[in-house]
């Protein structure tokens, strides 16, 4: 059972991702729209180099969580135009592979946009990576992560909805909040050098709100698949 | 309304606009919790054990479950593989008539979409086949096929309810009909 699951999540992942390939604009698209957004920030906050460079990471952000609200509305539109969604519930495939795979598939978008848009960042703000690449790196890919399983989750509570594209952020974003402070804290104290070692323990506060929303959605994620 | 439906029998679903044929068929097919009463197939209860009747089920309507930046064969394959069931993806087209495309389905008119939404019905080898207005948007040579489909998979014991505005043409495969009026069975006129 559990190596039927685990197939049949990679299985959803493959085909969201081979969609996403097929379909480049989308990506692309996302990746415009969070970069017109560090721009406007990194132009409309008129500070100084120092303070510039301090919010680097704040912007990366903004536009990684603004992004992802289009992001994972998409990742559903694919499903329903012809009522795919129903039909794998029917197939059937498990709803934890559902959940999984297409969560799976929304952090690897997301942590593509944002290792995209990090050199943007970097450059624009004036904020080159002092401190550990491979830490920042980990920080995009528990950040994706932590926007798209909660992401994945409130995205299918609000697909039917006639107002989804609003209901989505309404949801979503005062519930990452943590993680957006982490994955933010973590990525200005890196490119600000981190001395003191702190990023670690922000990393640790985005690790363990990804095992929280990892586990929880996809024990929930069943009950609301079936009952839309 | 009470029926029951013998393994290999085919059922014609008649009925106006809105008369519950749909809502019958997705109940039928678990996509829909009856409000009331309960569907049984082999003894099991369709609803409370739908997890072990899915497998058995396939429902063919409008609503074709298709991923439209994939390409037709790039469909059959995934749910194919979703399901554990053999892809056999030429010979799956060729049932239908389709040609091996390798262009996104958001390409295909909507007579191949229905070729390929029936394709996609058959790759679970169902014992119970649900098809919601098979004949819809298929040109004579497609209604022709629908039946013949239908006639050789009923003898192989699949069992087939069919819900249609075409009596005419459902009649080559049913025995069997039931009229809806506002979701009750009544005599057909």
């Amino acid at each position: 059972m559990i190596a039927r699951i685990i197939k049949q999540t990679f299985q959803v992942a493959y085909k969201d991702l081979l969609i996403e390939w097929r379909s480049p604009q989308r990506v692309s698209g996302l990746f415009f729209f969070a970069l017109v957004l560090v721009i406007l920030v990194a132009f409309t906050a008129d500070a100084s180099p120092g303070v510039l460079k301090k919010t680097a990471g704040g912007a990366l952000w903004l536009g990684l969580l603004l992004a992802s609200a289009r992001s994972l509305d998409l990742s559903y539109a694919i499903e329903t135009d012809n009522d795919a969604l129903s039909g794998m519930v029917r197939w059937p495939v498990h709803p934890a592979a559902m959940f999984y795979g297409k969560a799976l598939a929304n952090t690897a978008v997301l942590t593509l946009v944002g290792m995209a848009l990090t050199p943007m960042v970097v450059v624009m703000y004036n904020a080159p990576v002092q401190g550990s690449w491979l830490q920042l790196a980990a920080v995009l890919v528990l950040g994706g992560a932590a926007l798209a399983a909660p992401g994945t989750f409130y995205a299918l509570l609000t697909t039917r909805a006639r107002a989804s594209s609003v209901l989505l952020p309404l949801l979503l974003f005062p519930l990452v909040v943590p993680a957006l402070v982490a994955a933010s804290r973590a990525t200005a104290l890196l490119m600000d050098g981190d001395a003191m070692g702190e990023a670690g323990s922000w990393l640790s506060l985005l690790l363990a709100f990804d095992l929280l929303h990892w586990s929880l959605d996809g024990l929930f994620f069943g009950l609301i698949v079936e009952e839309r | 309304m009470s029926f029951t439906v013998e393994r290999g029998d085919a059922l014609m679903l008649t009925g106006a606009n809105g008369s519950g044929k749909t809502t019958l068929l997705r109940c039928l097919a678990t996509a829909l919790k009856p409000d009331h009463g309960r569907a049984t197939w082999e003894g099991v209860d369709l609803w409370t054990d739908r997890a072990a009747c899915r497998p058995k089920l396939s429902l063919y309507s409008h609503a074709s479950a298709l991923w439209e930046d994939l390409s037709g064969p790039e469909n059959l394959r995934i749910w194919a593989q979703l399901g554990g069931y053999a892809p056999n993806i030429e010979a799956r087209l060729d049932e239908v008539g389709l040609e091996l495309r390798h262009e996104p389905v958001r390409t295909y008119s909507a007579g191949m979409r229905r070729r390929l939404a029936l394709a996609r019905s058959l790759l679970k080898e169902p014992e119970l086949l649900l098809l919601d207005e098979p004949f819809a948007a298929l040109d004579p040579d497609g209604r022709a096929l629908v039946v013949d489909i239908a006639n050789k998979r009923r003898a192989s014991g699949t069992t087939l309810i069919i819900a249609t505005h075409l009596p005419d043409e459902a009649a080559a495969v049913c025995d069997k009909r039931i009229h809806l009026e506002a979701g009750r069975a009544v005599a057909v006129p």
